[in-house]
């Protein structure tokens, strides 16, 4: 079992945006986490990497109990994180942003850019321009890349889709499925929920901070109340 | 010719004559006004936060390397390489003690804050405190007179540029400057501990997702500005004597440097404290010396009002 996730309560002070949530990914899934604005998707990757502390509940991660672990540990772990919004270091240059991502690994990283350029072959083109002056599915295959840089074995997608044309979105959800080939497992939060249990295994789907649904991908696509949430009337915000 | 043209022509020959003499000195200054806002860039860039107590590190770095210096000399006069080693010792005891003071600051100080993410108002109060802290105990512990180690070699003239004499203390000023600042742009800018750095100063939830340690990339902003401070302490020390109070107006005055330069811009920090240096020594051919603060503040006063981001700008997230 690569991650674990037991009865997690996480608050906003007096807010609680997760009610005790569940659930597992196994090793070599794709699990996507699907739920309307304001669910609590981007909380639940966010107490993941250690950025929000839990009040209540337990994380697993491969069996290590990792409920209280600091954020920055996360990625020698093995957990990599591409964060909502992709929070490029726009200061810094394409390949800088890159190196970022093996930040806390020791030895070279000039195996793993190569391997980054041929994935990404745009970044290659841009590599010493600043982050900030990429496009918006430029950066999100920087955001990918510099996550894959740390060698992770669980991936944490935040909405890669988001504010991307459908071609853009089409090439992301494609490399998602080849980083999945090459041995990782992936946990995937999307708006787009069609696209997203297409590519994936099993689904979650999330609603005020409670998991209200879960099952098979497939299944899941042809679930009514999914239906209404991909459609965007489950959302309540 | 009217009485202002008489006074332009006047001061303006003065200018002339004293010309180079007041360069030197002006570079010299601000060099070390350049240094002193290093620690005040570094830290705004990563923190966005004016650490006030900076001025105390100036001090701290100052009165170490007296009482170190004092302890290692005693009233004896070195000379030739002596001197090389004295100066060494004093420029070691200045930073080092001027970064773990930092460290302390920052630890005791801004920490506990952060922890409970306070408002930024609670840094500023919390800063003046621990500046007021540390200067008080200095002044009770050692005295509220200037100390001064007796160097005259450091007065010796070593060479001249335009007629103008260079004593050793202006040299020594700008090596050591010079130095430290190259060394601290590197740093920042080359290494990988520096790149953590700027990934703080720029995200510094996403640099943890990276595996940054943010509280001890945090410590360590504080202890490389610190240590810059802490020389530039050791070298206004061995100018004019330390006292208690010795970091206060110093330190505004980097403080106004690093503002002109662009606060958070490290290369704009240097340059900053170099041309308010000149702009004030120059100024003395136009107005008393007693007049040079109202000049340097005049500038702060003047920048933030015409161009807020100051000459480079903000942007110490980049690769300087
Ligand atoms: N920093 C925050 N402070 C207070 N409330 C927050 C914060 N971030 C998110 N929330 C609240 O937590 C809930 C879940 O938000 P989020 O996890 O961002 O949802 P999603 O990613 O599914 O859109 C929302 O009600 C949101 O308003
Ligand atoms: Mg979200």
């Amino acid at each position: 079992m690569t991650l674990e996730v037991r009865d997690a309560v996480v608050r906003y002070g007096a807010i609680t945006a997760l009610h005790g949530i569940s659930f597992e990914v196994r090793d070599g899934e794709i699990v996507t986490l699907l739920g309307a604005n304001g669910a609590g998707k981007t909380t639940t990757l966010r107490m993941l990497s250690g950025l929000h502390g839990v009040s209540g509940g337990q994380i697993l991660f491969e069996g290590q109990d990792v409920t209280k672990t600091p954020a920055h540990v996360f990625t020698t772990l093995g957990i990599g994180h591409v964060p909502e919004g992709r929070r490029i270091f726009s200061q810094m240059t394409v390949e800088e942003n890159l190196e970022m991502g093996a930040f806390a690994r020791k030895g070279s990283t000039t195996d793993d850019l190569e391997r980054m350029y041929e994935t990404f072959p745009i970044l290659k083109e841009r590599r010493k321009q600043l982050g900030g002056n990429l496009s918006g599915g430029e950066q999100q295959m920087l955001a990918i890349g510099r996550a894959l840089m740390g060698h992770p074995r669980l991936l944490l997608l935040d909405e890669p889709s988001m504010g991307l044309a459908p071609m853009v979105v089409e090439t992301i959800f494609r490399i998602i499925g080849e980083i999945r080939e090459a041995g990782t497992t992936i946990l995937l939060v999307e708006q787009n929920a069609a696209q997203a249990l297409r590519l994936a295994d099993r689904g979650y789907v999330l609603e005020n901070g409670r998991i209200v649904l879960s099952d098979a991908a497939d299944l899941l696509l042809t679930d009514p109340r999914v239906r209404a949430v991909y459609l965007g009337e489950g959302a309540e915000s | 010719m009217g009485a202002f043209g008489h006074y332009l022509v006047s001061h303006f020959s003065t200018l002339r004559l004293e010309f180079w003499g007041l360069l030197v000195g002006g570079v010299a200054n601000g060099l070390i006004y350049g240094m002193v806002a290093v620690g005040y860039t570094l830290v705004y860039g990563v923190l966005r936060l004016i650490n006030f107590a900076h001025s105390e590190i100036v001090m701290t770095g100052g009165f170490t390397s007296y009482f170190v210096l004092r302890g290692v000399i005693g009233t004896s006069i070195p000379n030739g390489w002596a001197t090389v080693g004295v100066l060494v010792v004093g420029m070691v005891a200045g930073g080092v003690s001027g970064a773990v003071m930092a460290m302390l600051v920052e630890r005791v100080a801004y920490r506990p804050l952060r922890r409970r993410r306070a408002p930024q108002l609670a840094y500023l109060i919390s800063a003046i405190g621990a500046s007021y802290f540390l200067f008080n105990l200095a002044g009770k512990e050692f005295g509220r007179v200037l100390l001064s180690v007796p160097q005259p070699y450091i007065n010796h003239p070593i060479f001249s540029i335009f007629g103008a004499p260079v004593q050793l203390y202006y040299l020594v000023i700008v090596i050591a400057s010079v130095g430290m600042l190259i060394l601290a742009d590197q740093f920042v800018g080359r290494t990988r501990l520096g790149r953590g750095l700027r990934a703080v100063a720029q995200d510094s939830e996403t640099a943890s997702l990276m595996g940054v340690d943010v509280n001890r990339t945090i410590a360590l902003t504080f202890a490389l500005g610190g240590a810059l401070g802490g020389i530039g302490g050791f070298l206004l020390g061995l100018g004019t004597g330390v006292v208690y109070t010795m970091g206060f107006v110093p330190a505004l005055k980097a403080f106004t440097a690093a503002v002109l330069g662009g606060i958070g811009n490290l290369r704009g920090a240097m340059i900053g404290g170099i041309l308010l240096g000149v702009v004030e020594s120059l100024s003395i051919a136009f107005v008393q010396p007693a007049y040079i603060d109202v000049v340097a503040f005049g500038i702060l006063v003047l920048v933030l009002l015409v161009r807020p981001t100051g000459i480079l700008g903000e942007r110490l997230g980049r690769a300087a």
